[in-house]
């Protein structure tokens, strides 16, 4: 990470050179809104994590598994999205 | 090994390029630098080079491929003039700041309008801070040579700044004269194989250039740019005293000729160097102690270099072939002036507008020039220190 | 085809989380989807816009893959050098891995400023994949009008006045405009349908050729509807036709999807603050004239598609 350093130790040319470095940037701090996932309703089909626009839908083995809240800004498409009658995300207000 | 050829400017360049054998050319006609062109396209359609040409749909697009190819650790170059290189200008920034060794050949051409497809260096003066080396040329061996020194100071790992060499249009490009040109092997082995640390197509490594700076970074990559290109005067002398061992021409940031016992002497750059060269010789006929600096690399602009060889001088005047509207004098004029700032008893110092939209600058008005100086070292005072040499009143 | 989720869901994202793009922006899903769907390694530009700008705030990207921006009007053009640097390295034997490359633009870096490079790189036959975030109107800068603003639309260029009622200029039709270069593949999508963005950047990437898809991205902050309805926005778009799915391989025309009923246009427009003043009376002959628009524009799309009503 190159936060801050002056002229002297930045890498040359303005580059960044660690790909992908901005998810360590914390957006979750965005939120209004938090998405609260409620597995056992869910039922796998995976377009809250298609959907996301932060990626923050936490997928393993192809299961959701729950939220990234450090990325998560809160904005609701997931739970617009879930298909299941019963909402498997539903938006409370963030305290 | 090396021959002696009859070539135009454009076609020593184009040779020039053909030895180097670049990865990617992108290029755009424009006049004059569409021989140029030509030549190369010769090249790439008998098969002689291996080169990617990337025929674009204008300038602006062949300075954002060879940025793309550069990018990709591609040895890439191309070449304009003019309106070209006019429409390029956003882009050359971005090839200096993401520190891409590009080469590129401008033909120098007058900016409309009116449109006018001669030489004058407004072209490539315009662009005098967008972070390239540049490098003028006085005749067609000079472009030769330089273009294959551009391609070693390029990719010197502790530049790696884009440059551009440029050659009078017509008067240059246009004409042909005898030169010396390298084997192409000698070329190629001098010049070395580009292996770049960073590449885009590395994939197993990537990173993000071109990115956003808020406040709090672009005023440290800037202050990073300043110093790469103030730091490239040494490699650029050690290229040229390299190329000198290579080919006998040796060469410097700038030129001296007749200044050792001069008292009055012209600054100029590009081809109008060799006409007063000329102008010199006659008047030393005449027992006009009179010299001539010749301004060869004007970024980095050699203000040390400068400052020693004009100091000695009574008085100097400085030839431009380019006019800056509401500036105090032409570029080349001001930035000697402040390169000389301070020194103890500096020469007297004038300015000559000249050569716009390729008027024909001769013997008789550089001795003119040489006139005026010489009355001035006598005594008088001087009447304009902006004059327009070859103008119509 | 065979697409699933399921399987999809076993990569990488692309594009990383933490990227400061707006809560709800559409395109940085749509940004995520097509570098999800690409199968072999990437290498991508962006013109200079919000996706752009929001991905790369020095010193975090949000990139796993070699990005570069240069300009704004110039996205094909770099894509066009990097791709040459391609073949002429990969010639040479400094290259041995296959590599996709993508060019992303906004409909300002498309259809706008940035035209002029992309039918360059068309024409000269490049082989890459060119996508297209349409937002349509300047984001970046403040939601102004593009060539790509539908007609009736309020931005802040074209601000619903008490004379002029917002944009009087239909939008541009770049797809068909980009396909009339006679490229291998083109295609219009949206990322309601996620199944049929991925199956088209899956095609695109494998055609020989330059390639191109027009991706329906909608802005919550400038088209004003709430921020959680992006998607279904899209849906509304493909169901009234405003925005047909199709593709054009080969010249051959295909759609890709035919509501069961079309929705009047009003559907789509009710929902998004930039037409709500079409829904005053002195307005409403200009919901009629999009209707009539949107008409001949699907009956025209479905005869090159050579389906009937």
């Amino acid at each position: 990470m190159s936060k801050e350093l002056g002229w002297k130790k930045l890498p040359m040319g303005g580059i960044i050179e660690e790909a992908g470095n901005a998810s360590s940037y914390e957006t979750g701090t965005w939120r209004s809104f938090k998405p609260v996932f409620h597995p056992e309703i869910c039922i796998q089909c995976l377009f809250c994590w298609i959907y996301c626009p932060d990626g923050a839908i936490i997928v393993e083995d192809s299961k959701v598994k729950g939220i990234n809240f450090f990325h998560c800004k809160g904005c609701g498409i997931c739970s617009r999205e879930c298909p299941t009658k019963v909402k498997s995300i539903t938006m409370e207000q963030e305290i | 090994m090396s021959s002696i050829v009859a070539l135009t400017g454009n076609d020593a360049v184009g040779t020039a390029m053909k030895q180097i054998n670049p990865d990617v050319v992108a290029a755009f006609p424009i006049t004059p630098q569409t021989e140029l062109m030509h030549k190369f396209a010769d090249f790439v359609a008998n098969g002689e080079v291996d080169t990617e040409f990337v025929l674009v749909e204008s300038e602006h697009s062949a300075m954002s491929a060879v940025i793309g190819s550069s990018a990709c650790g591609a040895r890439s170059m191309t070449a304009t003039s003019s309106c070209g290189f006019a429409l390029m200008w956003e882009l050359l920034y971005v090839a200096a700041s993401c520190r891409f060794p590009i080469v590129m050949a401008v033909v120098n051409r007058a900016l409309s309008a009116n449109i006018n497809i001669h030489c004058d260096h407004s072209d490539t003066m315009g662009g005098r801070d967008a972070g390239w080396i540049q490098i003028y040329s006085e005749n067609s061996q000079e472009a030769y040579d330089n273009t294959i020194q551009a391609v070693k100071i390029a990719e010197n790992p502790s530049i790696l700044l884009p440059v551009m060499i440029t050659l009078d249009g017509f008067i240059i490009s246009h004409t042909t004269e005898t030169l010396n040109i390298l084997d192409g092997k000698d070329v190629r082995d001098w010049i070395g194989e580009y292996n770049p640390k960073r590449s885009l197509l590395d994939i197993k490594n990537p990173f993000t250039i071109g990115p956003l700076d808020l406040q709090d970074y672009y005023f440290e990559h800037k202050r990073q740019q300043a110093e790469v290109i103030n730091n490239s005067y040494d490699v650029i002398v050690e290229v040229g005293k390299e190329y000198g061992k290579l080919t006998g021409r040796e060469y410097d940031l700038i030129e001296k000729y007749m200044t050792e016992d001069a008292e009055i002497a012209v600054i100029v750059l590009g081809s109008t160097a060799g006409t007063t060269k000329e102008a010199v010789d006659i008047l030393r006929e005449e027992g006009i102690k009179a010299g001539m600096i010749k301004l060869r690399v004007f970024r980095p602009f050699p203000y040390k270099e400068l400052r020693e060889a004009l100091s000695n001088f009574k008085v100097i005047s400085v030839l431009d072939r380019c006019i800056s509207f509401g500036a105090y004098g032409g570029p080349v004029f001001n930035e000697i002036k402040a390169a000389l700032y301070g020194i103890s008893s500096p020469p007297e110092i004038t300015n000559y507008i000249y050569g716009l939209g390729g008027r024909d600058v001769g013997i008789e008005e550089i001795k003119s020039v040489y006139y005026d100086m010489k009355r001035i070292s006598e005594g008088e005072k001087v009447k304009d220190y902006i004059n327009y040499l070859g103008v119509r009143e | 085809m065979k697409l699933l989720l399921k399987e999809m869901a076993k990569k990488e994202d692309l594009l990383s989380g933490g990227h400061r793009a707006c809560t709800g922006c559409v395109p940085a899903d749509v940004l995520r989807q097509v570098l999800l769907a690409a199968d072999n390694p990437v290498v991508a530009t962006c013109a200079t816009g919000c996706m752009e700008v929001v991905t790369t705030i020095f010193p975090y990207t949000a990139w796993k893959v070699p990005f570069i921006h240069s300009a704004f009007e110039n996205s094909a053009a770099t894509i066009s050098g990097i791709e040459t640097a391609y073949r002429a390295l990969k010639k040479k034997g400094k290259i041995k891995d296959e590599i996709d490359f993508i060019a992303f633009g906004g409909d300002g870096g498309t259809y706008d400023i940035g035209l002029q490079a992309l039918s360059g790189a068309m024409e000269r036959g490049h082989k890459f994949l060119y996508v297209c975030y349409d937002n349509e109107a300047y984001m970046n800068t403040g939601i102004q009008r593009s060539g790509a603003t539908p007609m009736g639309a309020a931005t802040s260029t074209s601000p619903a006045g008490s004379v002029i009622p917002g944009k009087r200029e239909s939008k541009k039709d770049l797809t068909t405009i980009v396909t009339a270069h006679k490229i291998p593949y083109s295609a219009q999508t949206a990322p309601y349908n996620w199944k049929d963005l991925a199956r088209k950047v899956k095609t695109a990437l494998a055609a020989e050729g330059p390639s191109f898809i027009n991706i329906l991205s909608p802005c919550y902050r400038g088209w004003r509807f709430p921020m959680e309805e992006g998607i279904e926005i899209c849906r509304l778009a493909a169901d009234t036709c405003i925005w047909p799915l199709f593709e054009i391989e080969n010249g051959n025309w295909k759609l890709n999807y035919k509501p069961k009923v079309k929705k009047p246009v009003e559907e789509y427009l009710k929902i998004q603050g930039r037409f709500r003043h079409l829904f005053k009376e002195a307005n409403k002959h200009i919901i009629e004239e999009i209707q009539t628009e949107v008409d001949e524009n699907w009956e025209n799309l479905l005869q090159k598609c050579g389906e009937t009503q």
